[in-house]
Parts: structure tokens; sequence; C-alpha cells
């Protein structure tokens, strides 16, 4: 499946939806549909979910995850999730701004 | 038994509760005749007649002296304190029930309330995890006394917890075994033929006595079944008769107690740990994994000596503080990957520790992968394999081992360290001090790698749960920290970014992840880090505390202090995604009923003022607390608080996880 994933991203098969994406839009959908529970509010990542931002993967790539994801985060069909409300999600992970180097903060460099 | 005197005891006591009952506090003088005239009159009769003549002097006449002891002798469950407290144990945290209402009156009366002090628990499942947190820290057992039906199903889950975690425990539950004589009604409701079968298939060992005698040899017994690596609670079904009876031995022979003395855990077979040290230094890349090794802080050294022997990685899986977070040859999972060798100690899962289960098959069913190269030489020892049973399926997926010691891996561990120095090639070492090299540089890495990711989200409102434990850390990094429970999950920042180097600094989960684990294990460990001088520190989940939020109550009645900060997301979390995935399955949305997760997984609308329920139970509590910037103060204030001796706790809105 991860090799299927691969040739269908080099091949540019992926949808990528032809909409305005908006950050605002995105954060809520991001909560509406539990994204958050395990990948937390900011995308920071955790022991259940990846870190999604900053830099998330590029649209195309996420959209074939997402939809396909053959891991431990099962796959969000279109009918539960959007292609819009998708791009959205992916406006709002690209809007986070990147975090603190932990070197600059006292509590993590000590 | 001596069931005579019990009856005629039991009779006494019925008389006296129907005297009781048939009189009124209104029935004197003048009013006892307007009460006969009333009832002439009326036709109807009262439900509660007024006391005749001799009822009426039995009440108000002075009773017959009655003998000094009116069981003829010294109490039986006397005797039972006196067995007790040649153990040594501590503690009694307990619920109170009439099924062993006879220790209990010795316990308190004769025995002094001393060695051990009963601590009062507002539910068993408390009391037992109390017992199991405490252990974990001063490596003694407490015992528990429970009513031995509904006492025990209510403590059965901790008891689960308790032999999942290896952990020892006298249980001891009050029945009364005597159709003809016990109590009717509720105590008979609460009374069966065999109690401990409620729980046999997770205690080492049971037992009913039936005489005091027997009951000295089953004490003894029962405390040295359960401090026997491996570890694990133990049962005794206790009397209720037997408890109440005079002090007696078999044909007027006197008690007697039996001496404890500690038996030896089993060591590995010779050949078969010299085989394991053929492997281990031979391996091009042999890697340690600990789950419950270190029994006692010798078990850290012991590792220590093994790992930097072989310069070999080592993966603490946590159930213990294993090894020392800081040294470098500290590993995380991960590290299996490239072993060809793997030592396995102590481990509950040795399969998951080799494979992966991924829960997104094609039909709903897991997929299994491997996490190791093809060939990688399995060595496991493990003192579980001695105490396996058939129910429970705590042993988890059988895996196959190329060298297998069913032994306990701390006793094993010097005679193994002697022969993998003895095993180590001349011309092996060079390659072997090249491979510490290597595993320093990697542990460097992954330090920075752990420290930046738990700066992602560093600011967020509600509280990251790494900007949470570290803030945590830095209110209490000057003293002598321990870590009495994280309950929920953190993400792991505690062991990743803590440096936890001594055995007490972590104490490990639950071990049969029963939730409600946390905030009684917590009152239990720091009531013996109380006792040791140090400061303890609990990570509390919600939905961990909420259920059976009492012993909160217990901490400040007897004074046990604790730093609880909670680990507050407003939801059961690991369950959120099992819902969530199915629907996915199903391709359907999920039904969030209004709330920011599938219906039933969900802690608010409304939301538990924990720090409100702290209060009442007499804690010093603060909160919600929802942004990062207003912790750091809160905890200097709590830090100050618990070192005065009172319990503090911190209500934290938390990220998820």
């Amino acid at each position: 499946m991860r090799f299927l994933l691969s040739v269908l991203l080099l091949l540019g098969l992926a949808t990528t939806p032809a909409l305005a994406a908006d950050a605002a839009k995105g954060k809520a959908a991001f909560m509406k549909n539990g994204c958050w529970q395990c990948h937390g509010e900011v995308g920071q990542g955790g022991a259940a979910g990846k870190t999604l931002a900053p830099k998330p993967m590029p649209l195309e790539a996420f959209n074939v995850f997402v939809r396909n994801s053959n891991g431990q985060m099962p796959p969000y069909p279109k009918e539960i999730l959007s292609d819009a409300d998708l791009a959205d999600i992916h406006a709002y992970l690209q809007s986070i701004p990147a975090g603190k180097d932990y070197k600059g903060i006292p509590l993590l460099s000590q | 038994m001596a069931r005579k005197d019990r009856r005629r005891f039991l009779t006494g006591f019925v008389a006296a509760s129907a005297a009781s009952a048939l009189t009124p506090s209104m029935t004197r003088g003048a009013e006892e005749e307007s009460a006969q005239k009333e009832l002439a009159q009326n036709t109807r009769a009262p439900s509660a007649l007024p006391p005749n003549a001799q009822v009426a002097a039995a009440e108000t006449q002075t009773p017959h002296e009655l003998p000094p002891n009116r069981i003829g002798g010294p109490a039986g469950s006397d005797f039972m304190v006196d067995v007790i407290k040649t153990l040594g144990i501590k503690y009694c945290p307990a619920n109170c029930a009439s099924s062993y209402r006879g220790i209990h009156e010795s316990l308190i009366n004769y025995g002094g309330n001393k060695m051990p002090e009963f601590l009062t628990c507002m539910h068993e499942e408390s009391a037992v995890a109390m017992g199991h947190g405490y252990f974990k820290v001063s490596g003694k057992p407490l015992m528990t006394l429970c009513h031995g039906t509904v006492g025990l199903q209510h403590a059965s889950m901790a008891i689960y917890n308790a032999w999942c975690d290896r952990v020892p425990m006298i249980v001891i539950g009050g029945n009364d075994l005597d159709a003809s004589t016990r109590p009717p009604s509720v105590p008979t409701f609460h009374s069966a033929q065999d109690i401990n079968a409620l729980v046999r298939d997770f205690t080492k060992w049971d037992d009913t006595p039936v005489s005091l005698q027997h009951f000295a040899q089953s004490m003894v017994r029962a405390y040295k079944i359960a401090m026997t690596p491996p570890y694990g609670p133990v049962m005794i079904a206790l009397d209720a008769g037997l408890q109440q009876e005079p002090a007696k031995g078999h044909g007027g022979d006197k008690l007697y107690i039996p001496r404890y003395v500690p038996t030896a855990p089993p060591a590995g077979d010779s050949g078969a740990v010299k085989e394991a040290a053929k492997l281990l230094a031979e391996a091009q890349n042999p890697v340690i994994v600990a789950d419950r090794l270190a029994r006692t802080p010798n078990g850290i050294k012991l590792l220590v000596q093994l790992a930097e022997a072989l310069q070999a990685r080592v993966i603490d899986q946590q159930s213990r503080t294993n090894f020392p977070r800081t040294h470098y040859l500290s590993a995380p999972p991960s590290a299996v990957q490239g072993a060809d060798v793997i030592l396995g100690l102590e481990l509950a899962d040795f399969w998951n520790t080799v494979n992966s289960w991924t829960d997104n098959g094609e039909h709903g069913v897991g997929r299994n992968s491997s996490r190791i190269k093809q060939g990688t030489k399995l060595i496991s020892i493990n003192a579980s394999d001695l105490i396996t049973k058939s129910n429970y399926q705590d042993f988890q997926r059988f895996q196959v081992i190329d060298v297998q010691m069913a032994a306990d891996a701390e006793a094993t561990l010097p005679a193994l360290i002697e022969a993998v120095r003895s095993a180590i090639p001349a011309a092996r070492r060079s390659a072997i001090a090249q491979r510490g090299e290597a595993a320093k540089k990697a542990h460097a890495e992954d330090h920075a790698r752990t420290r930046q990711a738990a700066a992602l989200g560093w600011d967020a409102s509600p509280i990251s749960t790494a900007r949470l434990c570290m803030e945590t850390y830095n209110a209490v990094k000057a003293l002598d920290w321990s870590i009495v429970s994280q309950s929920g999950n953190v993400s792991n920042w505690l062991t990743r970014l803590w440096p936890i180097e001594q055995h007490h600094h972590w104490l490990g989960r639950s071990g049969g992840y029963g939730v409600g684990y946390g905030a009684p294990a917590s009152v239990g460990a720091a009531l013996a880090n109380r006792d040791a001088g140090r400061f303890s520190v609990n990570i509390q989940a919600d939905g961990d505390l909420m259920y059976a939020p009492g012993v909160l109550w217990t901490a400040a009645k007897h004074k046990i202090p604790q730093l609880a900060v909670m680990h507050n997301n407003r939801g059961y979390h690991q369950e959120v995604m099992h819902v969530q995935r199915l629907a996915n399955f199903r391709s359907r949305a999920s039904n969030y009923g209004g709330d920011l997760g599938p219906v039933g997984t969900r802690i608010e609308n409304p939301d538990i003022e924990y720090h409100k329920l702290a209060e009442s139970m007499g804690w010093w509590a603060r909160g919600p607390i929802k942004e990062a910037s207003q912790l750091a103060a809160a905890l200097r204030e709590a830090v100050k608080v618990v070192q005065s001796g009172t319990p503090a706790l911190l209500n934290v809105w938390t990220q998820p996880r």
C-alpha cells in the first residue's frame, strides 16, 4: 500500500480540490472532525498522532494520505470529510507558525 | 469451630435489638397510662406497642453484672492481630464492613491501631490500589480488609491490576459461613460459600482458615507467597465466627505463631545463563529490553553493569524504573530494529516488543508485522513464566524464544554479568567500545529531537502536555521527587523529559490498565514517600479520578501530602479513536452530540470542577488553569502547600495528549 501511495504521488494522480482554501474554516473543520484529538489543536502531534504542523506535507500528499492511510490513522472517506474541508484543514495547518527552537526555551534547554 | 459461645452471643444480640425496637423513649408515668387508655379505645393496633411491665423493667433497672469478657476469654481476632503484627505490615487501608467487625475491633483497640494502622477508605478498589502504590515505593506489602462479597467485588479490578503488575497484596475478606447462626437478611446477602472464587484467577494463592491456628499458618504463608518473586496478590477468606470466638487451640493446645522466613527468588539455570551470555558477548548489536526487571533499586545497578559490559543499548518499557534515562545507553523502542540479539528482562509482552499490530486491516482485523530482522536471537528471563494461569489473558500472545529462563531476572543478573564478562572474546573488545561511542551519539541526537518535539505547541491553550510536564518538573526539581502516578496519557513526556534515574522516580503503570488506578495508587505511593521524607508528584487524569474520587478525602484525612496536577483533557481520549475508526471503516460521520468527540467519550457539558471537588475533601486546590503562562506561579504556591503537609491539586486544562 505504501508503494501504491508513492506511485500515486509521483504520477500526480492525487486529486487537488479546485477551491480557495480558508484557514479559519480549516481550523473549525480540524476541530469538528476530531483531527485535534490525536494531533493536538495546533498540529503538534504526540503519542496518538504524528506532528502535522508547522510545515505540513504538500496538499497532494496530504490528500492521498488522509484518503488511503493504512497506518495507525484510519482512512477518511469523502462521505465523512469533504475535499473542501480537507483543503481548508491543510490551509489551517499551513497557517500555523513555526514553533520556537527548544534551545530558546529555558525549561527545555536546562 | 466453637459455635456454642457464638450462638449464645448472637442470641443475646438479637434479643437486645428486639427489646430496643419495642421500647419508645416516651414511656413513663402518666404518659404510659395515657397510652394504655388510648390503646384500649382504638380498635386498630399501633405499629409499635408500648412496653409491658417486664420490658419496661428491663429498660429501667440496673442490669445484672456481666462477666468481664462475655465471650469467655481473649478474642480470636486478638490472636489474629498478634499474628499480623509479626509480619511488620504498617498500614491497612480498608472500607469498614460488618463481616470483619471482629478483627476491625481488635486492630484498633487490642492492637492500638499501629502496625498496621487502619486507614479509612471510601472504596475497596481505592484500598487495594493504595497498597499497590505503597509497595512500589517501599517494597513492603500492605493488607486490606473487605466485605467478602460486595467489598471484594469492588476490590476485584484493583486486585487484577496488582496481579498483572506483579505486586504483592494481602486481601482479607470477611465472610459468615455458618448459615444457621449468621445474621439474616443483609449479612446473608453478603455471605458466600467460597468468596475466594471471585479472584482465584488472578491471585497467587488463597485459603479459608477454619481455626485460629489455621489462620496463623495461612497468614504467614500468604505473606510468604505474596513476597516470593514473582510477587502477586493473595486472598484469605476470614470467617466472622472465627473472629468472634475465644482464642484457644485444638484440644487445649496453646496457639503459636509460625516464624516468617523469606524465600529466595528463583534464579536462572546455569547452563541457560552461559548460553545467553555467549550469544550476547558475540553479538554485533545486542539490545536489552527491560520491563519489570528492577524489583528493587539494586536491579538498576545490575542492569547498568550488564549494559556497560556489553555497551548494549537498553530500552526501558517503564513498568518500573529499570535504567537511568540519562544514561547514554538508554534507547527508544525503535532500537530493536537493528538488533541481532535481544535480551528481554521481565517483559509483560515479548510479542509486542518484536512485532507490531496495526488496527487498520482490510476487513476490520488488525495487521501483524515484525519490528526486527529475520534471524534475530531472542533471550528471555521472566518469573511470570512460573505463574501462568488460563482464564485471564495477561500472558499475552505466544512468542518463540531461543533461550528462555523461567526465573527472576534481578536474581539472575549477577550470574549473567559474570558469564558475559568471561565470554567476551578479547578480539571483540575494541568493537564493543566503538558500539558505545555510537550509542553516545544516538543518545545525544535523541535528546535534542525529543526537546524540539516538546517545543511544538509550547504556548498553546489548553496547555500542551509537554509544557505541563516541564513546568511541573521546574517546580519540584530541587526536591527529592517521586512521580507517584501518571494516569491517562501525556505522550510519555515525563519519562522522555524528566531525568529519571532512581527507583522511586518513576513507578510505572497499573499493570492491568484498569482505569481508576491512578488516583488511589498515587495516594498509597505518597504515603510511603511521606514516611521516607520525599515529595510526591501525580499527573492525574480526569477520567481516572472520577472512578472513586473519595480517595482524595482519605489523603486529607490521614495527612498524606502530594502535588496532583490534573491532565484534564475533558475526555476518555483512549476511546475516541476506537469509535472514530469504526465510523470511518463504515463510511459514516461520527455522532458528536454537540460535544468535541464521539458520544460517550467526552467529559464536558458540564465541565467538572476538580479543584472544587478536591477542596470539598480537605485539599488545597486551584483552577481551572487554561493558559500556560499561569501555570508556573500556581505550581510554586502548590509546592509550598504540599511541603507544609497538605495535599494540593491544580486543575489544568490540557491538550488531548
